[in-house]
């Protein structure tokens, strides 16, 4: 990979040798450096978790929150400051388990944010416990006689709330996964991405052999704004198919509707002054 | 002739005590007098049975009494609803058919049919207007002043309706003036007239105002009574008040909104009880290690679990001074007038934003539902700082200050990286695990206790300055004690209310060592602000007076209660 300016010197990263987190991190500084951001324009807000500590390797704004609770930073980000690209990201556990509600809300709230989740259908900080997209039967130190869940499907939860764009790329093939992140980072609205990565570690059923075998690339004729057809695709669980299940483009981002009716329209909160002679004349209103 | 009346009005959920209060309230301030409101309701939208409490008088009016001179019951088993606060004195109003004989027995009843006047203007729901001229016949309130402020009540309606209203207000009245001739009464709201051009506002509307002279732009919040209030309050004129107001989908997102909207460069709020409070815990320690600026408006309720939704109590002081893993410094503010809560929700942004900390602004349900008139404030003219920093290139977030505040830069703003860690960060805010970073960042949290304490607002003294006898209170029990304190007008006693709990002024401990006995009043049961007072000051004997069935002191009882005090002694 060549340098980009989204690169740290001297960061010492804490993940396994071989990690799937590795590419993502590749891809996402290429994506990002390809977009021709300002750094200092663009947030990461994560939470906890092997993929959480992603904003520390690379150079940029972060807000490395809580467990479970990037989104609703995330969200209010991005309306205290609709100039800044807000990106939240974290894995599975995090996003889908811990934070799932907040999952739910933000695709129904649609901020303009995008929305990366490392999915290695495993818990790696901890060591190796079930996550929400563990597949039924896998068996774990804790999940004995293998899991007894239905794994959560992100992309069909998401199409059936009606997301504005949702996609599922496999961190091998860099240059795909790259191309979709672009778009998805480009999209105006809330933009799921679910990455398939391996965990090395800790996963030894969804390996790189595994994802390679059981993945596949929507078909050219497949149409993003069918959303029908999106949840159909969605829910096909023998193979997974990866690419741009779902896009809608004429829907308004929340910071855009939340600040629209607001004196001067959707800008940051920290230009706006406190008005006095309004607070006067709210108090004067009660007077008799 | 006592020149303050108490009136209490008693009825349904969904029978329209509220608005008959309000137009009261009205219609009282209109007449020139002082006002004081609050109320009582069960945990529904329809039936139960609620009261509402209004005091009208020529003398200042602010805090609640027992007695009702005045009770008019909209409902059977309104009297009986108010217990031994109704005695033979009580000038009961109400339909003879609305009310058993046995409860017209309980006081000296006096019959008007509102219904039925009501019901004579077309629509049973001039009864109401009809009750409130009843009120103000009998108190003698000047009819065509009284008739005025009906008008503006229903300025925005129809014309028929302000026609109705304003025929069911004088048939009202002449019914009241009948009945006060009849009942030759003890009780008066004295001259009129001698209050003008003040504002009647809640609790909740001053907590909302003062946010707002804060510089609050932001608002995420889950509905939880009896905080609610304020986020309707601003929601509602979040336009005209220009601040953004998120409904969020519980309180753990309400929390890190408003940290993310600080982050940011916003100035986030959040109003919640102590269920919603609980579930902001993690997110209010979040605050606590990335110094971030956060106030929390924390409305308190009877606990524990859902407890009593409606009601009041004090019994969250421990749990917001404690809540959250790690330590971490925080301030606690505690308004006990209307004023208060303007000037405190105000000042909780300004020491929030000065020192990156979580500040908490405590009230509680009675002094949320609570209003009375009071002089419109002055408003400080200084603008509200918003204390950030353009960043320059290599921006550190925690880098040594001399008083320990590193410079906050946000993002977008300047050349530098911003960047906030729930982990242990260095000055970088980047994630370490280096021991004796670690040190220092605890200490640089730590050092801003003493910045609080240098800040912290001294406890008003009122009463005797050679006072042997010391009775604390906090929060909401302040005008109950002031007025208690000033009835008895004994020597030997003073009062100390402390609108601020943490850091606790360092004056306070001289102001205990004085006494010879203190008691502190509280409505909670376990004397949380005794323990702390004893934790901070190692304060010996502490007497207690305690109320925790929900409802909140009476200036009586308050009276009653240093009585028996006294008698001890």
């Amino acid at each position: 990979m060549s340098k980009t300016r989204f690169d740290l010197d001297n960061a010492t990263i804490a993940w396994c040798p071989g990690c799937g987190n590795f590419g993502i991190l590749n891809v996402l500084k290429a994506s990002l450096a390809a977009l021709q951001f300002p750094p200092e324009k663009l947030v990461l807000v994560s939470g906890i978790g092997q993929a959480a500590k992603i904003p520390q390797y690379l150079k940029c704004n972060f807000f490395n929150g809580l467990h479970g609770r990037a989104l609703p930073a995330a969200t209010a980000i991005k309306a205290a400051n609709p100039e800044l690209t807000v990106i939240a990201e974290s894995g599975d556990g995090c996003m889908y388990g811990e934070g799932g509600n907040h999952f739910i809300h933000a695709v129904r709230r649609n901020p303009d944010l995008t929305c990366l989740v490392h999915n290695n259908m495993i818990y790696g900080l901890t060591k190796g416990q079930a996550s929400p997209t563990s597949l039924r039967g896998f068996r774990t130190p804790v999940q004995v006689n293998g899991v007894l869940l239905e794994p959560f499907n992100p992309l069909a939860a998401a199409i059936a709330l009606n997301v504005s764009f949702a996609a599922r790329v496999y961190i091998k093939d860099i240059e795909q996964a790259g191309e979709i992140l672009q778009q998805a980072i480009r999209h105006r609205g809330f933009a799921l991405v679910d990455i398939f990565q391996p965990c090395v570690t800790f996963n030894h059923l969804n390996t790189y052999e595994w994802f390679q075998e059981n993945t596949y690339y929507l078909e050219d004729d497949h149409d993003p704004s069918d959303r029908q057809a999106a949840f159909a695709r969605a829910i096909e669980t023998e193979k997974y198919p990866l690419g741009i299940f779902y896009r809608q483009t004429d829907k308004e981002p929340f910071e855009a509707v939340l600040g629209e009716h607001l004196a001067g329209g959707p800008r940051p909160l920290y230009q706006r002054e406190p008005d006095r002679e309004r607070l006067v004349k709210l108090w004067e209103s009660f007077c008799s | 002739m006592r020149e303050d009346v108490a009136i209490a009005i008693c009825g349904q959920a969904g029978q329209g005590i509220k608005t008959l209060e309000s137009l009261l309230a009205r219609v009282f301030s209109g007449s020139g007098y002082n006002v004081f409101t609050t109320r009582e309701l069960m945990s529904r939208v329809r039936g139960g049975m609620n009261s509402t409490s209004i005091r009208v008088s020529s003398q200042r009016v602010r805090g609640f009494v027992r007695r009702v001179d005045i009770l008019v019951s909209l409902h059977p088993g309104g009297v009986a609803h108010l217990g031994d606060r109704v005695n033979s004195e009580t000038l009961i109003l109400g339909d003879k058919e609305a009310i058993a004989e046995e409860e017209r027995k309980r006081g000296n009843f006096a019959s008007v049919s509102w219904k039925k006047i009501a019901g004579e203007l077309g629509s049973p729901v001039y009864a109401n207007t009809v009750a409130a001229g009843a009120i103000a016949g009998a108190l003698g309130l000047d009819r065509e002043t009284a008739a005025k402020s009906v008008d503006k009540f229903f300025a925005r309606r129809d014309e028929e309706t302000k026609k109705n209203n304003r025929r069911a207000f004088r048939q009202g009245y002449e019914r009241g003036r009948e009945t006060a001739k009849e009942k030759n009464l003890s009780f008066s709201p004295g001259p009129g007239g001698r209050v003008g051009g003040e504002a009647l506002v809640s609790g909740t509307e001053a907590v909302a105002m003062g946010a707002i002279a804060g510089g609050c732009n932001f608002l995420s919040f889950y509905p939880m009574s009896p905080a609610t209030g304020v986020g309707v309050f601003l929601a509602g004129r979040s336009e005209e008040l220009n601040i953004e107001v998120i409904q969020a989908e519980d309180e753990i997102a309400a929390v890190n909104m408003a940290l993310g909207a600080w982050y940011a460069g916003g100035r986030g709020l959040v109003t919640t009880s102590g269920g919603g409070f609980a579930l902001m815990n993690e997110g209010l320690s979040l605050a606590g290690m990335i110094e971030s600026p956060l106030v929390i408006h924390l409305g308190q309720r009877p606990g524990p679990a859902t407890g009593l939704p409606t009601r009041t109590e004090q019994g969250d002081l421990l749990f917001a001074l404690f809540a959250g893993h790690g330590e971490f410094p925080r301030a606690i503010l505690t308004p006990g007038t209307i004023e208060e809560c303007f000037f405190l929700a105000r000042r909780a942004f300004l020491l929030a934003d000065r020192w990156q900390v979580p500040v908490i602004v405590l009230t509680d349900q009675y002094l949320l539902d609570s209003s009375y008139n009071l002089p419109v404030p002055e408003i400080p003219e200084e603008k509200i700082e918003n204390r950030i920093i353009e960043t320059g290139e290599g921006y550190r977030r925690y880098a040594p200050a001399e008083d320990g505040i590193s410079p906050r830069g946000i993002p977008g703003y300047g050349r530098g990286l911003v960047a906030v860690d729930s982990d242990e960060h260095d000055e970088h805010g980047r994630i370490t695990e280096n021991f004796s970073v670690r040190i220092g960042m605890v200490e640089k949290r730590r050092a801003k206790f003493s910045k609080l304490e240098e800040e912290a607002l001294e406890p008003e003294f009122f009463g005797d300055e050679d006072y042997r006898t010391l009775v604390v209170g906090w929060g909401s029990t302040r005008h109950v004690i002031r007025e208690s304190l000033e009835e008895r007008g004994g020597k030997g006693i003073g009062g100390l209310h402390f609108r601020q709990v943490h850091p606790l002024h360092p004056k306070t401990a001289g102001y205990l060592r004085r006494a010879k006995k203190v008691i502190v009043i509280e409505n909670n049961a376990s004397g949380q602000f005794a323990r702390l007072l004893k934790m901070t000051f190692g304060a010996g004997d502490l007497a207690g007076i305690r109320k925790y069935n929900g409802l909140p002191f009476s200036r009586e009882e308050i009276s009653q209660a240093l009585d028996k005090e006294a008698d001890n002694e």
